[in-house]
């Protein structure tokens, strides 16, 4: 059985961002948008910490905390904006909101 | 003084780590696939908590703390809350996937591409160092580089309180956004 390494958690870190990304380009509802852009979020977390515990010491546990607080911040303001957005035209789906194209 | 390498092996077995990373991926797989944004949701908070799992493997359960708390806990409710709000009735009818979705697949392929070849090219970049952190004084020691020790600032005690500048800018923000009348 080979031993888990850094480089594992990296590979599963990409396979999610890859995901998010995915989802990010492709879907038209934007509550799932707002999902996948969380799963990046994680991703780069799952980053941190692997190196984190790569380098050992702590200061990579810190930023994903930090991470965690904009991910929280990014899902209330986006959560509001589609609030607000589906009040005024009814709609949530992502290629519908052009209000600034021209 | 925080990595102590000790010669013990480690609790969890390597299937734990399969089985977490595999659930994570499926359930990811799930959360951009599935048709009722309410089953993306909670696909979603599958994925959360087996990430958790995966920063308990890493000697981090402070974060693993956090993800369950702050993810799982507010930030789904949130979601969970919003697609309620929202009428998912008729856009879970309707086609799911922009026009443009194949130039949206090729380019995630392009970039899973990328990643491969850098981890097949650089896997000399991460050394698996086998380092053990300590996990009893794990949330303590966060607590010393966000708040300091004895008095003195700690190494992250400014960012600190900018993000929880930043956390009362979104409240406001978000209150604003979703009044009717502003």
């Amino acid at each position: 059985m080979v031993p888990i390494t850094t480089l594992h958690y990296i590979v599963v870190a990409a396979a999610l961002f890859v995901l998010g990304v995915i989802g990010v380009l492709t879907r038209r509802n934007v509550v799932i948008v707002l999902m996948s852009i969380e799963l990046i979020l994680n991703a780069v977390n799952l980053n941190l910490v692997a190196f984190s515990r790569m380098w050992g010491n702590l200061h990579g546990q810190v930023f994903a905390i930090f991470v965690t607080v904009d991910a929280a911040a990014e899902a209330a303001v986006g959560l509001g904006i589609l609030i607000a957005f589906f009040r005024n035209k009814d709609t949530v789906n992502v290629d519908e909101i052009d209000l600034l194209k021209w | 003084m925080i990595a102590v390498s000790t010669g013990m092996a480690p609790v969890a077995t390597p299937w734990f780590f399969y089985g977490l990373a595999g659930l994570a991926v499926a359930s990811g797989l799930a959360v951009i696939t599935r048709r009722n944004a309410v089953h993306s949701a909670l696909a979603l908070i599958v994925t959360l908590l087996s990430v958790a799992g995966l920063y308990l493997m890493l000697y981090a359960p402070f974060v693993a703390g956090v993800q369950i708390i702050v993810y799982a806990g507010g930030i789904m409710v949130l979601f969970l809350f919003v697609i309620m709000l929202v009428n998912i009735e008729r856009s879970s009818k309707d086609r799911q996937f922009n026009r443009m979705w194949p130039v949206g697949l090729a380019a995630a392929c392009a970039l899973m591409v990328l990643f491969v070849s850098a981890f097949v090219k650089g896997n000399k970049l991460f050394p698996d160092r086998g380092m053990t952190l300590a996990e009893g004084s794990n949330t303590q020691e966060i607590a010393k580089l966000l708040y300091g020790e004895a008095g003195k600032m700690g190494q992250y005690t400014f960012a600190f309180e900018i993000a929880s500048l930043l956390l009362l800018v979104a409240i406001l923000g978000a209150v604003i956004m979703t009044k009717k009348k502003i």
